[in-house]
């Protein structure tokens, strides 16, 4: 049956699986808006298409589906290129729609042309240019597969406005998806599965480095029964959070530049660092000349390209991490190391005087304790979105999270403005979750345009600012490292509280710890959007510190009146 | 050291800015690159020399193979190879020294393919050292332009190079080749 190219888009999506898109409409994709009317699609109209990737993108972190955006050509388009780059960094699957001026103008710097395929090229999974509507179809299924399968990410699909209005035959079966060149489906060879068991089975101090590709391939279940089976510890990485409970007793928490000092000190000293869906970040190895240099190494890795790249390691496992393990389970004896779990709880006394939650109330309100205060009231279930600075920093350290997909905030590209619209998607995508946005007061003022998009679509986020009248995170690099020169990083910010009831959204403004748990309670009461406004201690830092490029083990650490009454 | 990568291709738009955009991102020197259809319709073969390291060259290739439409990337560096590159010299030439020229152009095998009043063009095929040894004794006389293809290579025989799928995984290409139609 012939149809127009604008209605193969949505007959696609649909059966891709696809109900709600986030977009804003323009001059090339109007025929494409205009198929939508026909088609039981809910459409999330956003203020900024840039909101619509990073939506898209909450959606596809919240449930591992893919996320969709859709936008017009030239600054449409232009406006996703910051979601499509945080979702790159963080392989998260989203597929994008553009509209492209007629193909017959294109080159011509036709009104409103941009060459986005080309703009995308290097921050997209990959990318294409439809220019006939019989191309839509098979371009689409292809777009869905490229994203969701081996390392997932974005796909841009550019569609020319005569290829949304001219007509095609539409044939589902006949578009399936005929690649010649991808495929992602590695698998280890099996003397490589032996070489890493041997190790395994040598080690005195093994550590595992969780990623998000533990929650990527669905192995957290596997991660959780290897680490049980073996009695080693687990270090996450930011994006890991939430892939292995925080109260399971293997896991140390957060590594790196703001990992707790037992988790970094253990990396250092372990002699087996078993990397398990991560990619040895600058932000977690800190100098790689002096990483973990006693450590063997093995990496279970689905881009061959990330094996090598920042860290050398011994066995390199390539391959889905859900099957590699289902592999190397039965060749890895249960084991015990009593020494080095000892050696690990001395590390974590040692720290646990320095945790602010030990300090007495001395009536500020730290950002910590909003956080804590948080977790304890939302029973650690809630999904949380953050943005990106200190706040994001405290909530990794002190909101613990229990459940995979639970912690949603954008770690390699590090995207203020991220947490807002990424919330919306998340809670589009799981309706039934409570889901918090815990934004800097920087971040917030970079998309909180996307208010009124909570307001018209009545999305029910509850909205954490942690405002300390800083850009929080630069102001701390200014402090340690540029004697606090404190450049263009003081914010004068708008009364928050009358902006959010401006936008119809109910506010509040807490500046007292006392005030925190009612707050809290009274906005997961309230049916719709709430919006907080804490205002915390201006020049609080995050501790302990790793500087950029510093040894991992050599941390600022956290100031603790006990322990510096001890040293006197 | 320099190394030679076979790149099959997809022939599609798009496709040289792809692979070019990567090195650039990557911050991995290319020496040449050469493009041209292959015996398969629709493929594409690059022939890529790059100047890294042997670690390096790993990422490369499996950086490469990542690319959507690239169906293969075979490494030529260590194999047995025929590796050649073509050149076409113009050399300032008097008559007066012109059959000299030609002399030198003959010892190396190169043809003179084209004669002008001051002016002669010497096309020559070969490894690029012994381009680079042509050029040496041509230079005296005046290289007024020069153009060169960069290295195109083939693996000797009719043995596979080990490809980055069979590097990196148990990756068994007589059980699942569906989606390659051609064969080295």
């Amino acid at each position: 049956m012939k149809k127009t190219g604008g209605q193969i888009l949505w007959e696609c999506l649909l059966k891709q699986g696809v109900h709600t898109v986030f977009g804003y409409p323009g001059g090339a994709i109007l025929p494409a808006y205009d198929a939508m009317t026909q088609y039981p699609i809910r459409h999330i109209l956003v203020r900024h298409e840039q909101g619509a990737t990073h939506m898209a993108d909450g959606f596809a972190r919240a449930t591992g589906q893919v996320g969709v955006a859709i936008a017009t050509s030239g600054p449409g388009a232009t406006n996703m290129v910051t979601g499509i780059a945080t979702a790159m960094l963080d392989s998260s699957p989203i597929v994008c729609i553009t509209g492209q001026v007629g193909s017959k103008l294109i080159g011509s710097d036709a009104f409103q042309e941009t060459d986005i395929t080309g703009v995308t090229l290097p921050i997209t999974k990959h990318n294409y240019l439809v220019t006939r509507a019989d191309d839509v179809a098979s371009t689409i299924r292809e777009a869905f597969h490229v994203a969701s399968s081996g390392r997932p990410g974005p796909v841009l699909v550019d569609i020319t406005k005569d290829a949304q209005q001219s007509s095609a035959e539409f044939d589902w079966d006949g578009a399936a998806p005929r690649m010649r060149g991808y495929r992602p489906d590695y698998r280890p060879a099996q003397p490589d599965f032996e070489k890493a068991a041997a190790l395994i089975r040598e080690a005195k101090r093994p550590v595992i480095l969780a990623g998000r590709g533990i929650t990527l391939s669905g192995a957290t279940d596997l991660v959780r029964q290897f680490a049980e089976r073996t009695n080693t510890p687990i270090a996450m990485t930011l994006l890991g959070i939430g892939g292995i409970p925080a109260n399971h007793p293997l896991n140390l928490g957060m590594m790196g530049m703001h990992g707790e000092a037992w988790v970094n000190t253990a990396i250092q000293e372990a002699d087996l660092l078993l990397a398990f869906g991560m990619r040895f970040d600058d932000r977690v190895t800190g100098n790689l000349k002096t990483y973990a240099v006693n450590a063997k190494k093995i990496h279970v890795e689905i881009d061959p390209a990330e094996v090598n790249k920042n860290v050398k390691v011994d066995v390199a496992l390539v391959g889905d991490l859900r099957e590699v393990l289902a592999d190397l389970l039965p060749l890895v004896p249960a084991g015990d190391h009593p020494e080095w779990s000892a050696r690990i709880a001395d590390l974590k006394g040692d720290s646990a005087v320095r945790d602010i939650q030990n300090l007495p109330d001395n009536g500020h309100l730290y950002a910590a304790h909003v956080i804590n205060d948080l977790w304890r009231e939302t029973s650690g279930e809630a999904v949380v979105v953050t943005d990106v600075g200190q706040h994001q920093m405290w909530e990794a350290q002190y909101y613990k999270h229990n459940a995979p997909r639970s912690l949603i905030t954008s770690g390699g590209l590090g995207t203020m403005g991220f947490a807002l619209p990424a919330a919306v998607g998340a809670k589009v995508a799981r309706p039934d979750a409570e889901v918090w946005v815990v934004v800097g007061d920087g971040g917030f003022q970079m998309t909180m345009c996307e208010l009124a998009t909570i307001v018209q679509e009545n999305i029910d986020v509850k909205i954490a600012i942690i405002n300390n009248g800083y850009l929080g995170m630069v102001r701390q690099w200014q402090e340690f490292f540029y004697e606090k020169r404190y450049a263009a990083t003081p914010l004068v910010n708008p009364n928050f509280q009358r902006l959010a009831e401006a936008f119809g959204v109910k506010a509040m403004t807490v500046s007292s710890r006392a005030d925190v748990k009612p707050s809290v309670d009274a906005a997961r009461q309230h049916k719709g959007p709430v919006l907080i406004d804490f205002q915390v201690e201006q020049e609080d830092s995050v501790y302990p510190m790793v500087p950029a490029g510093a040894d991992l083990h050599a941390m600022i650490r956290r100031p603790s009146p006990i322990v510096e009454t001890a040293a006197d | 050291m320099l190394h030679t990568l076979a790149v099959y291709v997809e022939d599609k738009p798009g496709v040289l800015n792809r692979v070019a955009s990567l090195f650039r991102r990557r911050a991995f020197n290319i020496d040449s690159l050469t493009v041209g259809h292959t015996e398969q319709p629709g493929v594409s073969r690059m022939t890529i020399v790059c100047d890294v390291d042997e670690t390096s060259i790993r990422r490369v290739e499996a950086n490469v193979y990542k690319l959507v439409n690239v169906l293969r990337v075979d490494d030529l560096t260590t194999l047995p190879s025929v590796e050649r590159e073509l050149a076409m010299i113009k050399v300032a030439a008097s008559p007066e020294s012109r059959s000299q020229v030609m002399q030198l152009a003959d010892v190396f095998r190169a043809r003179v393919v084209d004669v002008s009043a001051d002016s002669l063009i010497v096309e020559t095929t070969g490894t690029a050292e012994k381009v680079d040894r042509l050029l040496d004794v041509l230079r005296p006389y005046g290289v007024l332009e020069m153009v060169r293809t960069g290295r195109v290579a083939l693996a000797r025989g009719t043995q596979p190079a080990p490809t980055v799928s069979d590097r990196f995984a148990g990756y068994d290409s007589e059980t699942d080749d569906s989606h390659v139609s051609y064969s080295v």
